[in-house]
């Protein structure tokens, strides 16, 4: 029937499997260049700090489209630079009549955000039509601040207690620290380039932190399974294997997941590019530190050799 | 593992089915699919904000006026049931959040106490019964003096019920907007949400809900004027407004209103007959006319003050009674700005004055470009995904991509189903739950070319490998899980719709990409022709 329709052929299996990288030779090394970056990223983020979008800082943003097809930024620059706002900043946005005009937050509360909102948008008057307005108050906009650093870090407490229970401690342990990587770098890429920061990147962390850990389990599961066949292989040998054995399956699934990221990122708009930028660089350094962190930890770590079913019997509820 | 019982087969076409009943409305215009018949589900998916564009407004209400205006109710009640009771006192005031009441005659300590206490009111709900009361009551430090303080507990009550009757009345308010699905919703403690869909300027509804508008009729103190009590006292019961409009000077007038603002039963723009002045019309209910009846009929040739929200927009003199409990407002007003005012009086007074704390709103266009910017992503993407699906596993690529048609459609119709708003972010999540859903096939198959390394056979490698990669693929995707609930947790709109998307797809790609491949991987099987040397699996 309708399956003779379909033609058998094979797929091109792209990855040479007798291949054994040496990755855990280099895991002094790709330790302490993750240390590095990781301390580079915090010293970045204390001095240079982040670029916190109006989620974050408070204030307003206001994306305007000109009638006309072109937008005069100098022109609004001269009349907006007369309202005593304080930082006003006007870029252009997209196409040619498109602008983005910040406000940032004003003294005096809720009420002098949307005092200042109404002026910007007089002073403007026609010509343009408003495509976006956000406010932020900042009562508001500190809540998010403290609701975001929760998300994160409840994020990272939630998985490591589900790699706990999957796994045994050591694993968690490698899990957190990758992910502490993967936040602490993708905020510090995020510093260096002075990348906007709002509630979309806290978003788009988390989604990175589900994302990581997943290549982490994929390859604690194949470890675990190999401790069980190979007895008495060295740990690190046995740990090479692991990542060698699942490397074609992390490079094909972190090919999609990127080509599909940069189709968003090209095609998906600009109101969330930032989002998929941020998921992008995240899925990079995702796969990186299951590969390069998590793994090469347990080495360090060492992790219990006997996994026969009656050691196994009463701990971890694994059937593999 | 590759064995199907019909039950099992039937249950997996019957949801693919339903999958594509769901889903299918939202591939055609509303216009379209409001011709279907009845039986048919006509549902689509509701667009979040940000694709449809609309207003989103936070807003706060001030805690600190609530408790200030409880505390003086509370005082005007103390007055009243002393005076009632006959009990003397020389001081009745307060003192930051409670109110401190002096007996005259210290004596008077146990029938005061006893009178007050009758003013306490029990917190509670019918269900769950009393959970304390709204005041406490104490004696002094000094002797004769009472302390009344508002509880906790009391002062959430009323932050609650001040919240309800806000909703109330902005509904009421917004509703003259147009007819629009715009929802009000209590978000915390002390904030309500306005959501309005299609809304493209808010001007109008900033202005209509940044008023308390509460409307009140004062007695004007017959003696003093406000400039003479400011010089020396302000007489007790009495209170210093300010003119608006119109009225450009003081005024001391009793705070007590004459007719307080709930009695108002209507308000209508209109002009003065005389004058072509822009005016209010306004009627009292029953109450009101009866109270604003007798002040005029004992009053005539005096002032009175018609008070919009502490402030005194007219006050005019009293030509004759007023019986039939109408009348007409003035106050230097525009058209434009009466027209409002009436849609405010008549909705009733917000308790509190609303801050916006929080405001995104999307104009249409931008929406609508969100919407086709997300519709060319996602075929992009959903092509690359399908191109590098069946280049790495040929046949059973083909599979794959298969069964994650079944994955997106099942998303769909879920997420059609339980109604719930695709955002951006959330087509997003969509396509990157193809790419999520894609990892799964990628963990079977990859471990099906291993088994077939290691030399099994072609169908226990087959087997081995769904049932190996499935313990793996259920623990990726339940600690995806966990980061989408945080996500909803944290959520405000537009993230919240990311995290049910990524939810809605985690649950749909277990049973699209491993049981549907499965299936369509045991039909492949049966239809190879037997006896013609060793199967090869198209890998």
């Amino acid at each position: 029937m309708l399956m003779k329709l379909i033609p058998n052929f094979k797929g091109i299996d792209f990855f040479p499997h007798n291949l054994r990288l040496p990755f855990m030779r280099y895991k002094d090394l790709a330790i302490a260049l993750s240390v590095v970056a990781m301390l580079a990223s915090l010293a970045l983020y204390f001095t240079r700090g982040l670029n916190y979008g109006v989620d974050f800082k408070g204030g307003s943003m206001i994306e305007l489209q000109a009638t006309n097809g072109t937008a005069d930024v100098s022109a609004l620059r001269d009349k907006l630079g007369k309202l005593g706002l304080g930082g006003v900043q006007i870029q252009a946005f997209g196409g040619p009549s498109d602008v983005l005009i910040r406000i940032e937050e004003q003294p005096g509360g809720d009420a002098a955000q949307q005092d200042a909102l109404k002026k910007v948008v007089e002073a403007v008057g026609s010509g343009y039509t408003q495509r976006r307005v956000e406010v932020v108050g900042p009562a508001v906009s500190s809540e998010l601040r403290t609701t975001g650093i929760i998300a994160v870090l409840c994020g990272i407490l939630a998985i490591v207690a589900y790699v706990w229970f999957r796994f045994e401690w050591q694993f968690a342990a490698g899990a957190v620290v990758a992910l502490t990587h993967d936040v602490l770098v993708t905020v510090g890429i995020f510093s260096l380039f002075q990348f906007e920061f709002d509630l979309s990147t806290v978003a788009a962390l988390l989604t990175i932190l589900g994302y990581s850990v997943n290549d982490t389990v994929v390859v604690s599961d194949r470890i675990r399974e190999n401790l069980r066949k190979f007895k008495k292989m060295d740990l690190n040998e046995l740990l090479n294997l692991s990542i060698n054995e699942t490397l074609s399956r992390t490079i094909l699934t972190g090919v999609t997941a990127i080509a599909v990221l940069v189709a968003l990122y090209i095609f998906g708009g600009e109101v969330i590019r930032n989002f998929n930028f941020t998921m992008l660089v995240g899925v990079i350094i995702g796969t990186y530190s299951s590969i390069f962190i998590a793994a090469p930890l347990l080495g360090y770590l060492g992790v219990k050799r006997d996994w026969s079913d009656q050691a196994v019997k009463g701990a971890a509820p694994a059937k593999a | 593992m590759l064995h199907f019982s019909r039950m099992k087969i039937l249950a997996i076409v019957l949801t693919c089915l339903a999958g594509i009943v769901f889903a299918l409305p939202n591939f055609f215009a509303k216009d379209v699919v409001a011709k279907w018949p009845s039986f048919v589900p006509r549902q689509q998916m509701n667009l979040g904000l940000d694709l449809q564009g609309g207003a989103h407004l936070l807003l706060a209400m001030d805690q600190e006026e609530i408790k200030k205006d409880w505390v003086t109710n509370l005082r005007d009640s103390v007055r009243r049931s002393l005076r009632d009771a006959k009990i003397g006192f020389s001081g009745l005031g307060i003192q930051g959040t409670q109110l401190q009441v002096r007996l005259a005659k210290p004596e008077d300590k146990d029938a005061a106490l006893k009178e007050l206490r009758k003013l306490i009111q029990p917190i509670g709900n019918a269900i769950l019964g009393s959970s304390g009361n709204d005041l406490d009551i104490s004696e002094g430090t000094e002797p004769g003096t009472i302390n009344l303080k508002p509880t906790d507990q009391g002062m959430k009550a009323r932050i609650s019920s001040a919240a309800a009757s806000s909703i109330e009345t902005v509904n009421r308010r917004i509703n003259n907007l147009g007819t629009s699905e715009s929802s009000v919703v209590r978000q915390g403690t002390d904030r309500i949400l306005i959501q309005f869909p299609g809304l493209k300027e808010t001007s109008e509804l900033k202005k209509l809900i940044g008023e308390t508008a509460k409307l009140t009729f004062h007695e004007v103190h017959p003696s003093t004027s406000a400039e003479d009590a400011k010089l020396t006292a302000v007489p007790p019961g009495y209170k210093i407004y300010a003119g608006t409009g119109d009225e450009s000077g003081d005024f001391l007038l009793r705070e007590t209103p004459v007719v307080p603002g709930e009695d108002l039963a209507d308000a209508q723009p209109g002009f003065d007959s005389r004058n072509g002045e822009a005016v209010i019309n306004f009627r009292f209910n029953q109450s009101g006319a009866r109270k604003f009846g007798a002040y005029t009929k004992e009053n005539v040739g005096r002032p009175f003050a018609i008070v919009l929200d502490d402030k005194v927009l007219s006050a005019p003199r009293i030509n004759e009674p007023i019986l039939g409990g109408s009348g007409q407002i003035s106050g230097n007003f525009s058209v434009e700005s009466t027209t409002r005012l009436a849609v405010q009086l008549r909705s009733g007074a917000l308790p509190t004055k609303l801050t916006i704390v929080e405001e995104r709103t999307v104009g249409p266009s931008l929406g609508a470009d969100s919407v086709s910017a997300g519709q060319t992503a996602g075929i992009i993407g959903g092509i690359a995904v399908v191109v590098l699906t069946i280049l790495a596993y040929g046949t059973f690529g083909i599979f794959a991509v298969v069964g994650l048609l079944v994955h997106l459609i099942l998303t769909l119709a879920l997420m059609t189903a339980i109604g719930s708003t695709l955002t951006l972010p959330g087509i997003a999540g969509l396509v990157l739950g193809v790419a999520m859903a894609v990892d799964a096939n990628v963990l079977i198959y990859e471990r099906i070319r291993e088994e077939l390394r290691a030399g099994k056979t072609p169908i226990s490698a087959i087997d081995a490998g769904f049932q190996r990669a499935f313990i793996t693929i259920a623990d990726s995707q339940l600690t995806t899980l966990t980061c989408a609930m945080i996500m909803f947790w944290l959520g405000s709109g537009p993230i919240r719709g990311f995290a049910v998307t990524l939810t809605i797809g985690i649950l749909t790609s277990i049973f699209a990409s491993v049981t549907v491949v499965r299936l369509l991987i045991s039909y492949w099987l049966k239809a190879q022709p037997k006896g013609r040397g060793p199967l090869e699996i198209p890998v």
